[in-house]
């Protein structure tokens, strides 16, 4: 695993670990703050929390962060897109749905995110919405009823909004 | 406390006092439970399941995790807990890297040994492959981590963060996927690991060893071109003797000389005697400092892993660090540069220096870029014990030799140096000399021993002459951080500190024979190392003969001369992390 290359502000890890008053036991909550900055936890970031916090180490944040399915130690796309997987969806097609994503995207499987670094793809286990099944999640946005069809063209509609 | 304080284990009435746990109960019982996991110095953890124990109207428990409680009645080997036993061997079996015979660990390991107590002769599951082996890394001078063998019993990681304070080890993702690693995937080279050892003196398997010194010590004996000199550390003295079933703490020295013989060292020293040499140096700057009253407190500077813990994590205080050399550090060059002088036949570029010591951090001090090409090849004690084994050496029936001269000799200062306070109390002995011109009355100073968990800071305040110098020893770098913390808050108002970053100081070394299972062996070697102080002759450094002889004929007759500061000084660099740069 490499860690990339994004420079880590110091001063913007400091202004997170103070608002956590500095404590071991907000551990959490840091990490969840500093990848919402810079969309997954660097390498530097996770060694200079270890070193910042008494009572912690780089190993330990690095357990941490490898322990919960929430942080990634590689960078996320602008877009996220989580594919619910959960028994309602996959029996109603969330395979075809992923692979419609990984076809469109040019994804290998178990790639997070694209070459582009526009979109990272996941899939979860059942987000509640059995309802709308196959249910896709784009950046906190769902998208009910999936189809590879309609997919395609959500994500057609989303490169082209980048340009 | 009257209540009754007994329990039954299989029928037979236990009492129990403060014990934290049944492991402890039935252990004080003379019965015992396998585990790989606890270890009385560390705290109780619950991973291996292997200590399960069934309690009347409990169920199936952990005994190292289960206080004591009156009245509990308990079985230690009922059908439904050996089947628990069993299995939890079969399944760490079934993922470990079983190449029993070839594995340094063999005899030693917890895992082959209950595999065989436990009748496992097959595993009733599909087994690791050899394509599914984890990269072994051997790339630092210490310590070879071999994840494959890891049945994540999780000592290490404990001993690492409450011994050392910093984990370097822990464990990453999770379920079966769980492993124990550096800082993402790193080698232990390329994070702040200080190379104590302690992970690897408390782990049950395999997966953390000694990286082996031990060919290329015989090649160099058997290269007829070279004069290959030994020198034996303190602490090993006491330790050693294990490996061959002698008792804990029995003093050794004179069968190790002879073993040292017997293997074809061409001469035999003592890094006694240099811990001799090391006091009056480091007495000598530390009087120059007190008299100054400058870069107080004095930091010892005899444990490498000490030192590489000053450089990686709080550089900004390495001028409190004494420049002194450790005794192995010292002894070398001493070696290297006079033995041609005493010794017909010996040229310094032919001399290669062995070194045997209680210690993994020893390798990497012996390769540190400042020290480099001095001491040759370091040998921890478990090292040594293969060696002789090796050679078809019976140890036990060895009779008693004595080391070479002019190296020698050494005073019961110098053997104390294997316990934590013995660096402490022998500088003492010999600063009060230094500065009063007189000899201390009470050469015991006892509130500076003990090695046990409860002594890991020691202050002791002593009055030369109007002077009242405080000394502090701690052992483990978790503690030295806590006097690290003083310092840096302007509180401390110790003048020397001591460090040792074993728990217990060398006698507890991540080299020596194992013993984290029984925390009072630590205690025993300590105990046989102030025995022998007792017993010598000199009991001062100051008083050696031999440093006299070696201060007046090659040392320019004093301490702190100018060639001593050459050969017997050194200098640190600032490894402060961020960087997280390779040794």
């Amino acid at each position: 695993m490499s860690a990339g290359s994004t420079v880590i502000s110091t001063a913007k890890l400091d202004e997170i670990i103070q608002s956590f008053d500095s404590k071991k036991s907000n551990l959490i909550a840091i990490l969840q703050k500093v990848q919402e900055v810079y969309r997954y936890l660097p390498e530097d970031a996770m060694i200079y929390i270890g070193e910042k916090i008494d009572g912690l180490s780089p190993a330990t944040v690095f357990g941490v962060a490898t322990f919960y399915a929430q942080f990634s130690l590689e960078p996320k796309g602008k877009y996220e897109i989580k594919v619910c997987d959960g028994t309602a969806c996959h029996v109603r097609g969330s395979m075809p749905v992923l692979n419609a994503i990984r076809a469109k995207l040019n994804m290998k499987d178990k790639q997070l995110t694209s070459e582009n670094g526009l979109f990272s793809l996941e899939t979860v286990s059942c987000l509640g919405a059995c309802g709308l099944a196959p249910v896709v999640v784009i950046n906190d946005k769902v998208y009910p009823q999936m189809t590879s069809d309609a997919i395609t063209i959500i994500l057609d509609t989303l490169i082209k909004e980048d340009k | 406390m009257t209540d009754n304080k007994t329990l039954f284990i299989d029928g037979m009435e236990v009492e129990f006092s403060d014990e934290p746990n049944l492991l402890e109960v039935i252990r004080k019982a003379d019965l015992n439970v396998p585990t790989f996991c606890y270890r009385p110095d560390l705290t109780s953890f619950g991973a291996c399941r292997m200590c399960v124990v069934e309690i009347e109207g409990r169920g199936i428990q952990s005994s190292c995790t289960m206080p004591p409680e009156a009245g509990l009645k308990i079985h230690l080997n009922t059908d439904r807990v050996r089947k628990i036993r069993k299995t939890v061997l079969e399944l760490l079996l079934a993922n470990h890297k079983c190449e029993c015979l070839t594995c340094d660990k063999s005899g030693n390991c917890e895992l082959q040994k209950y595999a065989m107590e436990y009748g496992i002769t097959d595993i009733r599951f599909p087994k690791l492959e050899k394509e599914d082996y984890l990269p072994v890394d051997d790339y630092n001078p210490s310590i070879v981590r071999d994840p494959s063998k890891c049945i994540l019993c999780g000592a290490c990681v404990r001993a690492c963060s409450e011994f050392q304070g910093h984990s370097v080890l822990g464990f990453v993702n999770r379920g079966s996927n769980t492993r124990i690693e550096p800082m993402n995937g790193r080698f232990l080279s390329q994070v702040d690991c200080v190379f104590c050892g302690q992970c690897q003196a408390v782990c049950p398997t395999g997966a953390l060893t000694i990286k082996s010194s031990i060919d290329a010590v015989w090649e160099k004996i058997n290269d007829s071109t070279k004069k290959v000199v030994v020198q034996i550390a303190p602490s090993v003295r006491v330790a050693l003797g294990e490996e061959f079933n002698l008792e804990p703490g029995e003093n050794t020295i004179g069968k190790i000389y002879a073993a040292a013989r017997r293997l074809g060292f061409n001469l035999i020293f003592d890094t006694n005697f240099s811990a001799d040499l090391t006091i009056m140096e480091e007495a000598n700057e530390f009087v120059q400092r007190l008299t100054k009253g400058e870069k107080l407190p004095l930091f010892t500077s005899c444990c490498p892993a000490w030192v590489r813990y000053l450089e990686t994590q709080h550089p900004e205080l390495l001028s409190h660090l004494s420049t002194c050399k450790s005794p192995q550090g010292m002894l070398s060059p001493v070696l290297k540069e006079f033995l041609p002088k005493y010794y017909e036949g010996y040229k310094k570029e032919d001399i290669v220096v062995v070194s045997i010591m209680p210690c993994t951090a020893k390798k990497y001090e012996a390769i540190r870029e400042q020290l480099i090409n001095q001491t040759d090849f370091v040998l921890t004690t478990k090292e040594f014990a293969k060696m002789i084994k090796a050679a078809g050496i019976d140890f036990r029936k060895l009779k008693e030799e004595e080391a070479n001269s002019p190296f020698g000799q050494y005073t019961g200062a110098a053997t104390i140096f294997g316990a934590s306070g013995g660096v402490a109390e022998a500088a003492v002995r010999t600063a009060y000399n230094m500065v009063t011109g007189e000899e201390l009355s009470n050469v015991d100073i006892k509130t500076l021993r003990g090695v046990d968990a409860k002594s890991r800071t020691k202050d002791l305040v002593v009055d030369i002459k109007g002077t009242s110098v405080k000394v502090r020893v701690v052992s483990t770098l978790k503690e030295a951080e806590k006097s690290l913390k003083e310092i840096k808050a302007g509180i401390s108002d110790f003048h020397i500190l001591e460090v040792m970053a074993c728990p217990g100081g060398c006698v507890n070394g991540g080299g020596q024979p194992i013993s984290c299972s029984d925390s009072s062996i630590k205690e025993k070697r300590a105990e046989g190392l102030y025995e022998e102080d007792r017993n010598l002759e000199f009991r001062r450094s100051h008083q050696n003969p031999d440093i006299i002889k070696l201060y007046n004929e090659c040392l320019g007759g004093k301490p702190g001369s100018e060639i001593a500061h050459h050969l017997l000084h050194t200098t640190y660099s600032d490894k402060f992390k961020g960087s997280y740069k390779d040794i």
